[in-house]
């Protein structure tokens, strides 16, 4: 696993986007540490599209449990203003064989951090019905809500051989 | 003054980011991604209100049977 780039932001902005993704590695591994202004929603773009996505999603809030499927790109929440000071979400986002020819699916697993009894566990399970190598990825906010100062989103890729096996570098 | 809603970009051939404000398009697709949210949200908690009201009113009617909690939650688990 080689890490790509890694981004904390000095100011508050609605999107960090990666773009000229190397083509080289198989899989990409998102880490996302960030909180937004106001809305909640973690948004993913790829190749500059937020269209053709779908998900299948189990969450858990503490008092309850439930299931949903959806066609967007919603892939979590990440805590805002209403939230514990300071804290963060934190979200692993992966995508296997992103420079492949078939529709790109990834999962994911997201929290957002509050120090309260109001809190959420989220899996997801996601599909971009687009057979394009993925050469740029974008985390962003809903409608443009900002991501506050200090957010970090570091993307990796992995390699993996011939065999199946993933290189360490 | 209205914000301008900027993104960061980070090439990762180069290393080097850059702000740069959103497009006209990129700000109406968020919109558009915003209230197709909201709208499915809306519907999803109708839902859960609606079955919730339906559950509240078949307790009603189970106790006006002379079922107690207890057997009602026997049955209803």
């Amino acid at each position: 696993m080689t890490l790509i780039e890694t981004k904390t932001l000095g100011t508050a902005t609605t999107q960090i986007e990666f773009t000229s993704i190397p083509q080289d590695g198989t899989d990409l591994l998102v880490l996302i540490s960030a909180r937004s202004a106001s809305g909640a929603d973690t948004r993913l773009s790829l190749n500059g599209s937020t269209a053709a996505f779908s998900r299948r999603d189990l969450s858990g809030s503490g008092s309850a449990a439930s299931a949903s499927t959806a066609n967007d790109n919603y892939i979590g929440d990440m805590g805002n203003s209403a939230y514990t000071a300071n804290t963060f979400g934190s979200t692993n986002l992966y995508i296997p064989n992103y420079t492949g020819s078939a529709n790109k699916n990834f999962s994911v697993e997201a929290t957002n951090e509050n120090n309260a009894t109001v809190v959420s566990l989220r899996i997801l399970s996601g599909l971009w019905s687009n057979t394009a190598a993925i050469t740029s990825l974008a985390i962003l906010t809903n409608s443009g809500e900002n991501l506050v100062v200090g957010s970090t989103i570091s993307l990796y890729k992995i390699t993996k051989g011939t065999d199946g096996i993933v290189v360490v570098s | 003054m209205t914000e301008t809603l900027t993104k960061v970009i980070v090439d990762c051939s180069t290393g080097e980011s850059t702000i740069v404000p959103l497009t006209a398009e990129e700000i109406a697709q968020r919109e558009t991604d915003r209230l197709a949210w909201e709208a499915r949200e809306a519907e999803r908690l109708a839902a859960e209100e609606a079955k919730e009201a339906l559950k509240a009113s078949a307790n009603a009617k189970l106790t006006a049977l002379g079922l107690t909690a207890d057997e009602i939650a026997a049955i209803t688990a």
